[in-house]
């Protein structure tokens, strides 16, 4: 007989010794995959994913850029789930975003001062993302409509939203893209912030972070939807408006995850298309959810996945691979930890003697 | 089926969780044929006892004979090859399917349904019994008495000659109450045998055989209902009034803080919780509030807080400085935003008056995070706040950010007690202020309501040992079935008296048959 | 005339796909699973058919399609169904989130789909070189006879057999569902898991057979797209988004497996009206494109202001259930 029973508390050691443990147990059933596969030596590959994400000072940087932009949209769903609010939506307001900030780029390129620019496409793009994160919430508000399928199938509305506009925006024309977006003049670039290409989006979304982290550990507003979160029925007897504090906070996550957008486009890829999202409002949910909402953990957790996924397409350059083998070893890592979750949650005793078995 | 045979017989059975005794020496038999009550007040180990002929718990001592023979119950299963059904007060029914879906969920047969061989056998049951159901009618429209309904027959469709039945009455009308004793005798006349669980002293009069009486987990006896008289059950049911030494200071210039004049709440299932209930509460005294659980406590408390709407009448507050405002037309925001100091312990500590996985500081917060315009919390002021509680109140918590939902209960009410008083109300009501409490921590919590008391605010304390009541409160309001039967004084009644209002209904008494 | 059989025809093998998908899900989500990782393993379905016949007709001199379909088939269901296994495990057993499992779920059999396709299009000799014709033509050959039938053939019977075995299963699963004791435990699962236990349903089976049936089937969505629509070829990311209009099909007919049938031909309908209507431009295509999702979207919202009961998700979806510890 195996007796399960909830831990009531577990130290803050032994819980990440858990986790690391789980991340370890991933990396062996990954090395055996790849040798599987691959028949190369594991150390070999080790060593190429640590040469992908980190081997060059470009590669780190890149790293870093893709760490950073997970970790902002991951930050800007934390509020929603903190509230228990399902937002799978993220991808859809992030792309949302993304098409504001590159219509300014395009259509008043020239036309406007930069710092006008800036502040229009940064303003633009946290209102489209509010908006698509708003329109859920108001139904879940007042209708409790599901709040998990109504902003997923938001996602594929955005990106059609994303390849109508592509149609007028195509450079070159019949391309069916958009390209580089003022590739020449650079207009709406985030420029380079002390010498270092990525350096405002670091900063900005380290303040967002750190934000963030304040917003929800110190305000009144963060406090609430605390309260909301772990229980309406307390929030009702205190005197919360639940409807309220539902909107407001899918309306932060969403313009957070629209200002992700604006990064993206502005300060990353200077293109827009239905990949600029690429999945990271997906996996941005599962970096949320692992870490517990902790800022830090964010930071560790959204570093170490796009390190993987980094390391991962350097192993399928090095080795004739194909770059598909990230997706295959996050997955592996995923399992991992979100199973390794149980163990610290829940305490399993094999039990003795029971009577009749 | 020979009747005069004890269907179930119960000797000495004792249940402990950890210290408390649930159960002492328990002897009880059921013939068939026959209907027994179990009577009791909360807390009597009714409910425990039918656990364990219904294979919930597992006897610690003592010996469960079923038809003359011993058995050992471990599971419901085993309780249901034994030909036993218990129907719980909270209905195991899946809502979207229909009765007769729900009748025959998980039992074995032919893996191709025959829905109309399963109406068939569920009419023959109706008819024979004279329940009233429609077997295709989904669990979601039905009313509380026809999921009972399923629910019985979901049990004898089993096969189950023996019912036990945990308070059938307490979410029925009368009228529903009659049809449920109409179909109870049918069954009895069939030779079922029939345990039903219950406080309510006429239906324990015109419904049963025997009456046997629990309290506070002691086996008082067993009566044939002939002999036994509405006084003769109470006397039994509560005893003899013990003497616990509780303080209680004279009210000092009692005035009129609030009044409630006439209201009615209606729950979900359009049934009267709650009916024209009047009553006035005075500053410097504690009101008492008695009754069998569900007799509208609950529904009055949150009323008078602004959590649950009621259908008439008017709740009336009136602040110390004069004036008066009418709190029946307000929310719950606008109650506390007008200064109308309200103080609420609900019953539900952890799920409604805090949040259990916050600590205490957070839990502090609930009240009055909101004053000022700043936008950050200011953690201060309830830190402080909870140090003191922690002081004061003898609070055993590792810290101020432990989760209050790991301290004991008698700590978690402390805690809930210590921050609503700490909001200087002028009405303070608590529910079940010392319930799962240990003896020192319930003087702590009576002393802080005398404490209240002599600082000038009308305390209303909603409890269930009647023992407390009567030595802690001024006046007593007896709920019944919703109804106020009665306001005394706590000084010069009776144990008796209140045990009496408790169960008197006007109607259950002239329908004496 | 013409252009409107060809519409129909067009719109059921689109919709065939988002079918299969839509049913496994609808059974998984009767026993309160919400399995968001339906478009992984519908990759991890269709990757696992194709290399399976593959293999098998490269190993032998002269392949015979049916043997290749039965493997295929074989192969598809089988490795969807591991896919199931793992979001069970981590689901049931280890009571992880079913939202961020099934998403992981996803990445991985995406990458798992793409992976093994990319791997074996370089074993076939470059990109786009994979193919299994004699498979592929085996699951398109249509029913002989009834096909030729003018207009009624081209509309019913032109397809392959997968075509049949979807809606036959479609209305499999809603006798079963409805008309047998074990469906009527399924729901009971799905929509109380605590009363079904009190019963003596054992939760924890009906919910792991259920998802890892449900993956099964999924997994021969994946399959139809690459034997029947694409004729035994593979391309990267191939599926497009139609494993997120499965899930978005569940939602659409209520839960019920025969109105998946209609709703995934009026699915694949609007998925490819654009291409019919006449002097669309390309912008308003796009527009078009978005139709299905708009569609589930007022559905949902509908549902929800309804509030009827019998057109809500199973009650415990998306809820984790072990029994109080005591």
């Amino acid at each position: 007989m195996i007796h399960i029973s909830k831990r009531d508390d577990i130290s803050f050691a032994k819980a990440w010794g858990i986790r690391i443990i789980a991340v370890l147990l991933s990396l062996v059933v990954c090395a055996v995959v790849i040798i599987a596969l691959t028949r190369l030596n594991p150390v070999e590959v080790y060593k190429a994913i640590f040469d992908g994400a980190v081997g060059t000072k470009r590669r780190s940087w890149a790293t870093i850029r893709d760490a950073a932009i997970l970790l902002c949209i991951a930050v800007a769903l934390t509020p929603a789930f903190k509230m228990r609010f399902w937002n799978i939506g993220a991808e859809g307001q992030v792309l949302m975003g993304g098409v504001l900030t590159a219509f300014f780029m395009i259509n008043f390129a020239g036309k406007l001062p930069a710092p006008v620019l800036f502040a229009a496409m940064i303003v633009s793009s946290m209102a489209a993302g509010l908006v698509w994160g708003l329109i859920p919430a108001v139904f879940k508000a007042f209708w409790n409509t599901n709040e998990t399928l109504f902003t997923l199938m938001l996602n594929y509305v955005a990106m059609q939203i994303t390849t109508f506009c592509i149609v007028f925006w195509e450079n070159p024309v019949g391309s069916n893209t958009v390209g580089i977006i003022n590739s020449k003049s650079k207009i709406g670039w985030l420029p380079p912030l002390f010498g270092l290409t990525y350096g405002w989006n670091v900063v900005m979304i380290l303040a967002v972070t750190l934000a963030m982290h304040i917003y929800l550990k110190y305000s009144k507003q963060g406090y609430e939807i605390a309260v909301v979160g772990e229980s309406e029925k307390t929030a009702r007897y205190v005197g919360i408006s639940v409807k309220k504090v539902i909107m407001r906070t899918m309306a932060i996550s969403g313009a957070l995850c629209g200002l992700a957008g604006f990064i993206l486009v502005s300060g990353s890829g200077h293109t827009i298309s239905t990949s600029t999202a690429g999945g990271r409002g997906f996996t941005a949910i599962i970096v949320a959810w692992l870490s517990k909402f902790n800022a830090g953990a964010m930071i560790l957790v959204s570093f170490f996945l796009v390190f993987m996924q980094k390391g991962a397409m350097q192993i399928a350059s090095q080795f004739k691979l194909n770059e598909n083998a990230s997706d295959i070893i996050t997955g592996i890592i995923l399992f991992f930890i979100l199973g390794s979750e149980f163990f610290i949650n829940y305490q399993v005793k094999m039990a003795g003697k029971h009577k009749e078995g | 089926m020979e009747t005069g045979v004890n269907a179930i017989e119960l000797k000495h059975i004792t249940k402990r969780f950890g210290k408390v005794v649930a159960n002492d020496g328990v002897n009880l038999s059921v013939r068939r044929g026959e209907i027994l009550s179990i009577l009791g007040e909360n807390g009597s180990g009714k409910t425990t006892l039918m656990n364990m002929i219904s294979g919930i718990y597992f006897p610690d001592e003592g010996q469960i004979f079923v038809d003359g023979k011993e058995v050992v119950i471990r599971s419901p299963k085993d309780s249901f090859d034994l030909g036993i059904g218990m129907i719980h007060q909270h209905f195991k029914l899946v809502d979207v399917l229909t009765a007769a879906e729900n009748i025959i969920l998980g039992l074995p047969g032919k893996e191709i349904l025959d829905m109309q061989a399963v109406r068939s056998k569920i009419r023959e049951l109706v008819d024979r019994y004279g329940f009233e159901l429609d077997p295709d009618q989904k669990i979601y429209t039905m009313s509380v008495s026809q999921k009972q309904t399923v629910e019985i027959i979901k049990v004898l469709y089993r096969g189950a000659n023996v019912l036990i039945l945990d308070e059938p009455t307490a979410v029925l009308t009368p009228q529903e109450t009659d049809k449920l004793f109409d179909v109870l005798r049918n069954m009895k006349k069939d030779g079922r045998s029939i345990i039903i669980i219950t406080h309510k002293l006429h239906e324990v009069l015109a419904l049963s055989d025997e009456v046997a009486v629990l309290r506070k987990g002691k086996y008082i006896g067993t009566v044939e209902t002939k002999t036994a008289t509405a006084e003769s059950l109470t006397e039994m049911m509560v005893g003899k009034k013990v003497s616990l030494n509780i303080d209680r200071p004279e009210p000092v210039n009692p005035q009129k803080r609030l009044e409630i004049k006439g209201i009615s709440c209606v729950n979900k299932e359009g049934i009267t919780t709650l009916d024209k209930a009047d009553f006035t509460a005075f500053s410097g005294e504690i009101l008492g509030i008695a009754g069998v659980a569900g007799s509208g406590q609950k529904e009055l408390l949150e009323a008078i807080a602004g959590l649950q709407p009621i259908t008439e009448g008017t709740i009336t507050y009136f602040p110390a400085e004069g004036g008066e405002e009418e709190l029946s037309k307000m929310t719950t925001t606008q109650i506390r935003k007008l200064g109308v100091k309200l103080s609420f312990v609900p019953e539900d500590r952890l799920g409604m008056g805090l949040v259990g996985s916050m600590g205490m500081t957070d839990n502090m917060m609930l009240r009055g995070y909101q004053a000022g315009r700043r936008f950050f919390t200011d953690r201060k002021t309830p830190k402080s706040l909870a140090e003191r509680i922690i002081q004061d109140l003898e609070v055993v918590t590792p810290g101020v950010s432990t989760p209050v939902r790991r301290l004991s209960g008698g700590n978690v009410q402390k805690v809930l007690v210590g921050r609503e008083i700490a909001s200087n109300p002028k009405v303070l009501m608590v529910a079940y202020p010392v319930r799962g409490l240990d003896i020192n921590s319930s003087y702590t919590i009576y002393n802080l309501l005398n404490e209240q008391k002599k600082q000038g605010v009308a305390v209303l304390c909603v409890g269930e040992d009647l023992d407390v009541l009567l030595e802690l409160c001024d006046k007593i309001l007896v709920l019944c079935g919703g109804k106020v039967s009665g306001i005394v004084d706590a000084r010069t009644t009776t144990k008796e008296a209140v045990g009496l209002l408790m169960t008197r209904n006007q109607r259950g008494e002239a329908g004496k048959e | 005339m013409g252009v409107l059989i060809i519409f129909l025809q067009k719109a059921i093998t689109q919709g065939i796909g988002i079918l299969y998908g839509a049913l496994g899900e609808i059974i998984t989500e009767k026993s309160g699973n919400l399995n968001l990782g339906i478009p992984g393993v519908m990759y991890m379905g269709g990757i696992a058919g194709l290399t399976g016949a593959f293999f098998y007709e490269k190993s032998v001199e002269n392949p015979s399609g049916l043997v290749g379909m039965v493997i295929a088939f074989a192969c598809a269901f089988l490795c969807a169904v591991l896919g199931g296994l793992i979001y069970s495990v981590l689901t049931i057993s280890l009571r992880a989130n079913q939202n961020v499992t099934g998403l992981a779920l996803t990445t991985f059999g995406v990458g798992f789909g793409n992976f093994f396709g990319g791997s074996l299009s370089k074993l076939a000799g470059g990109v786009g070189q994979i193919s299994v014709a004699t498979t592929g033509n085996a699951f398109k050959t249509p029913i002989p006879g009834l096909s030729s039938i003018p207009v009624i053939g081209d509309v019913l019977f032109s397809y392959g057999f997968l075509t049949y075995l979807s809606i036959a299963l479609a209305v499999i699963l809603s006798f079963f569902l409805n008309k047998t004791r074990r469906g009527l435990n399924l729901r009971a699962v799905g929509e109380n898991p605590g009363t079904a236990d009190a019963a003596g349903i054992n939760v924890t089976r009906y919910k792991y057979l259920a998802t890892c049936l449900g993956c099964g089937i999924a997994g021969l969505g994946g399959l139809y797209f690459v034997m029947e629509y694409s004729g035994g070829t593979w391309t990267n990311n191939g599926f497009g988004d139609r494993g997120w209009l499965a899930i978005a099909l569940v939602i659409f007919a209520l839960w019920k497996p025969v109105n998946a049938i209609w709703g995934s031909i009026l699915f694949g309908g609007l998925y490819i009206l654009y291409l019919y209507i006449p002097g669309l431009g390309r912008s308003m295509q796009e527009i078009f494109k978005m139709l299905p999702y708009l569609v589930t979207i007022i559905v949902l919202i509908f549902t929800s202001f309804r509030k009827k009961r019998e057109y809500q998700p199973p009650e415990s979806l998306g809820l984790p259930y072990f029994r109080e510890e005591r």
